[in-house]
C-alpha cells in the first residue's frame, strides 16, 4: 500500500521506523572533542518504532494505546513532522493540527494573547485569521480574566485548556491528540469530549493517544496497540482495549504454575502446595470479565485431618479484600483426609470483578472453635481481569437498568440479565 | 507541513525551509519576530524608546572618550557620524549572532511540539534585529543632517552594504544556532569572538589611523567582511577613504566578499543538515 493513499484514507503509515541514538558518554563540548578526537562515542540505539504500518479512513477516530515508552508519542511526533522517520512513508490528507504531550509549545514569557497568535500561525492560520479567532479561542478556554497574564503564571490545567482551544480553532481536518483529556477539570474534560464528538460528526479524522481504555471503547472506531515500537494488535477498538489491559497487568509477573509454594511459619500438619487461577481452558493468569473462572489451591496433608475448612480470598491491587469465601458455609462436608494425601480445592464463579490485577490467598483452618489456621498462603499468585467496563466499583455485578416515568411502577431487574 | 487540504501529501519530517510554502514561512517569521519584539521591552516604562536610547547613550560615552579624551578621530571629517554608523552596524551584527546562538535552544518548546520550517527561528531573530537597525538608522539620519553632511548620490547605494550585512549576520547566526544545539560551549566562545571582532574592526578608531601606521595592517583589517561593509557604508554616507582606496585595489574587495558568501553558505548548509534532527537533539 505504498505510494499515494487511496481516496477516503486520511492517514497512511507504511513501514515506519525510528531509531534514536543515545550517546552514553555525552560529548557536548568542543574541549572533549578536541582532547579525545579519536575516542568513539559509544552510542546506544533505541528503536522507538519498528515497521509500523496502518491506515485510518477519513472521519474515523483511531486510538493508539500502549504502555509508557512503547512508541506512541514518537509516532505522533513523526506524523506531526517534528521527528523525521528513518524508514517508511507517511501520507496525510487534509490540514493537520498536532497536540503533542500536553501542549502546542507555548512561550512562558509571553501572554496568552501572543501565544495564541504564534500557535495559530504555527498550525496554519494567517496572522489575520489568528487575530480574528483569538476571542473565540479565549472564550472556549474560559480564560478571559487571565488573557494578559504571562503563560508561566498559568497552572498546567489552564495551559492545556488554552492549547486545546487553539487546536480546535484552526480548522484542521486531522487532529493528532496525545494524552490531552487526562488534564483539566471535569467540566473542561466534558467540553473536550463534546468538541471531539462534534469534530467526529463533522467528518474530521482524529488520532488519539490515551491510557484510558474506557475512552478507547466509547470513542474510537478502531485502535492499535503498540509495545516496544511494534504493533501488537490492530483493529477493533474493544479488542485492542482488552489486549492492552492484559499486556499492562500481565507482563511483569510470570505465571506461577508448577511452582511449589514454600511452607509458611504457622503450618500445622497441612501445606498449601500451590494456588492458581483458571478459566474454562485451564490455568491462566488473566481472564476476561464475565467469563467463568475458578480459584484453585492444591493442599497436601502431612497428618490425618477431619473436616478442615478451606478458605480463599481475592485482594485487588490496593489490598482491598474484594472477594472471600470459606467452605464452612457450604452445605457439603469437606471429608476426612489421610497423611500424605494431596487434594485440589476449587471455587468456581462467573468473573464479575472489576478490571485490574488481583492476588489470591488461601487458608486451611481447623473446624470449630477458634478457627485455628493450619496453613496459609498469602499472595500465592496473581491474575488479571481484563475488560473495559470500569464503573469504578470493586466489582461489576450483573445488572440492568430500567427507567420509568413518574407514577409507573419500577420493575425489578430481570433475572440473569448481565449488563 | 504545507497542506493542500484536498489532496494527500507526504510527511517528510522537519526541514530548514519546510518544502517551499513561502507564505507560511513568512507568516511564521514575522509573527515570531513581532512577539519577540514585544516581549523584549515588556514591563519597561519607556518600551521601544530603549532600543534607541541604549545605543545613543553608548555612542555618547564612546564619542566623548574617543574624540575628547583620546582624540582618535582627529583629522577625520564627520568622525561622530562615522562612529555612530559603525557602532550601530556592529551592534546589529552582534545582536543577530548573539541572539542567534541560543535561538534554537530558546525555542525548544516550540520545536519539540510543532512541525514547522526550522529556519524560521534564526530568521525571526534576524528580523527583530533588522527592525531595531531600521529604527537606529533613523537616528543616524537625524545625526547626519544635524552634522551638516551634504546629501550625495552615493546614498542611493547604501542599501547594498546594509543588505550584505543582513545576509552575513543571518548566515553566521544560522551556523551558530545549529552548532549550539550540539555544542553548548559555542556561546562563551562567541561572546569572546564578538569582543575581539569589535576591536579588530575600525569602529572606535578610523581606518586612516591604521593606514598611518601600517598599510598592510589596514588591508588585513578590511578583509574582515564586517570591517569592509562598515568602511564602504561610511564611504557612501560621508565620503572619505573608500574600501578600494584602503585595500589598494578593487580586485581585493573580492576577498571579504568571498568570505561573506562562503560563511553564509556554510551556515545555510550546516543549518539545513541539522534541522531535521533538531527536535531530537535539544
Amino acid at each position: 500500500m505504498s505510494g499515494v493513499p487511496a481516496a477516503g484514507i486520511a492517514v497512511q503509515v507504511d513501514g515506519v521506523s525510528k531509531t534514536f541514538r543515545l550517546p552514553t558518554e555525552q560529548i557536548s563540548t568542543l574541549k572533549e572533542r578536541a582532547l579525545h578526537p579519536t575516542r568513539r562515542v559509544r552510542v546506544e540505539t533505541l528503536r522507538a518504532l519498528s515497521d509500523v504500518s496502518f491506515e485510518v479512513r477519513s472521519g474515523q477516530v483511531f486510538g493508539i494505546v500502549g504502555r509508557n515508552g512503547s512508541g506512541k508519542s514518537t509516532l505522533m511526533k513523526c506524523l506531526a513532522g517534528i521527528y523525521r522517520a528513518d524508514a517508511g512513508e507517511m501520507w496525510l490528507r487534509g490540514r493537520m493540527a498536532p497536540f503533542i504531550e500536553l501542549g502546542v509549545g507555548f512561550n512562558p514569557d509571553l501572554t496568552a494573547h501572543d501565544n495564541v497568535l504564534i500557535n495559530g500561525v504555527m498550525l496554519g492560520l494567517t496572522p489575520a485569521e489568528a487575530r480574528a479567532r483569538y476571542g473565540s479561542i479565549i472564550d472556549f478556554a474560559e480564560l478571559h480574566e487571565f488573557a494578559e497574564l504571562k503563560l508561566k503564571n498559568y497552572s498546567s490545567g489552564m495551559q492545556v485548556r488554552l492549547a486545546f482551544s487553539v487546536m480546535v480553532h484552526v480548522d484542521a481536518e486531522l487532529l493528532l491528540i496525545d494524552e490531552v483529556l487526562a488534564v483539566g477539570d471535569a467540566a473542561f474534560q466534558q467540553k473536550c469530549y463534546d468538541v471531539l464528538n462534534r469534530s467526529r460528526d463533522e467528518g474530521k479524522t482524529i488520532l488519539l493517544v490515551t491510557h484510558d481504555m474506557d475512552q478507547v471503547q466509547r470513542f474510537c472506531d478502531s485502535a492499535m496497540l503498540l509495545e516496544r515500537g511494534r504493533i501488537v494488535t490492530l483493529g477493533d477498538a474493544a479488542h485492542v482495549a482488552r489486549r492492552y489491559t492484559e499486556l499492562n497487568f500481565g507482563i511483569s509477573v510470570p505465571v506461577a504454575a508448577g511452582r511449589e509454594l514454600p511452607a509458611s511459619d504457622g503450618d500445622d500438619g497441612v501445606h498449601i502446595v500451590e494456588a492458581w487461577f483458571q478459566d474454562a481452558r485451564g490455568p491462566c493468569d488473566s481472564v476476561e470479565q464475565g467469563a467463568p473462572c475458578a480459584l484453585c489451591m492444591r493442599v497436601r496433608f502431612l497428618r490425618p485431618l477431619s473436616e478442615p475448612v478451606f478458605a480463599l480470598e481475592v485482594e485487588d491491587a490496593q489490598h482491598r479484600r474484594t472477594f472471600a469465601t470459606s467452605s464452612e458455609w457450604d452445605e457439603t462436608t469437606s471429608g476426612d483426609f489421610a497423611a500424605g494425601e494431596v487434594i485440589t480445592v476449587a471455587v468456581s464463579f462467573d468473573n464479575w470483578l472489576a478490571p485490574g490485577r488481583y492476588s489470591l490467598a488461601g487458608q486451611v483452618l481447623q473446624r470449630g472453635s477458634g478457627r485455628r489456621v493450619l496453613a496459609r498462603a498469602e499472595h500465592a499468585t496473581s491474575f488479571v481481569v481484563s475488560g473495559s467496563r470500569a464503573g469504578g466499583g470493586l466489582v461489576d455485578i450483573p445488572h440492568a437498568y430500567s427507567i420509568a416515568r413518574a407514577a409507573a411502577a419500577v420493575e425489578p431487574a430481570p433475572e440473569g440479565a448481565a449488563g | 507541513m504545507s497542506a493542500t487540504p484536498a489532496g494527500a501529501y507526504r510527511v517528510r519530517g522537519p526541514s530548514a525551509t519546510g518544502g517551499g510554502d513561502l507564505g507560511r514561512f513568512w507568516n511564521l517569521t514575522r509573527t515570531l519576530a513581532a512577539t519577540d519584539w514585544k516581549v523584549r521591552f515588556y514591563g519597561s516604562a519607556l518600551g521601544y524608546v530603549w532600543s534607541l536610547l541604549r545605543p545613543l547613550m553608548l555612542f555618547g560615552i564612546v564619542y566623548f572618550v574617543f574624540s575628547e579624551v583620546v582624540e582618535a578621530g582627529a583629522g577625520v571629517e564627520h568622525y561622530g557620524v562615522i562612529l555612530l554608523l559603525a557602532m550601530i552596524l556592529y551592534f546589529f551584527f552582534a545582536e543577530v549572532t548573539g541572539a542567534g546562538v541560543t535561538a534554537m535552544v530558546d525555542r525548544e518548546s516550540l520545536l519539540r511540539k510543532v512541525g514547522f520550517p526550522r529556519a524560521v527561528v534564526p530568521l525571526s531573530v534576524a528580523l527583530v534585529a533588522a527592525m531595531n537597525l531600521a529604527l537606529n538608522l533613523v537616528v543616524v539620519a537625524i545625526f547626519v543632517v544635524a552634522s551638516g553632511v551634504q546629501p550625495r548620490w552615493s546614498w542611493l547605494l547604501l542599501p547594498i552594504p546594509l543588505a550584505l550585512m543582513l545576509v552575513f549576520a543571518t548566515g553566521v547566526a544560522m551556523l551558530l544556532s545549529a552548532l549550539y544545539v550540539r555544542y553548548r560551549d559555542i556561546r562563551p566562545i562567541w561572546e569572546v569572538v564578538l569582543q575581539a571582532l569589535f576591536y579588530a574592526t575600525p569602529i572606535l578608531y578610523p581606518i586612516e589611523a591604521v593606514i598611518g601606521r601600517s598599510e598592510t595592517l589596514a588591508k588585513i583589517a578590511l578583509l574582515n567582511p564586517i570591517a569592509a561593509i562598515i568602511q564602504e557604508g561610511r564611504h557612501l554616507l560621508v565620503g572619505g577613504t573608500s574600501l578600494s582606496d584602503a585595500l589598494g585595489s578593487t580586485t581585493l574587495i573580492a576577498v571579504p566578499l568571498v568570505i561573506l558568501v562562503g560563511v553564509t553558505w556554510l551556515g545555510l548548509r550546516v543549518f539545513d543538515r541539522m534541522a531535521p534532527a533538531a527536535a531530537e537533539e535539544l
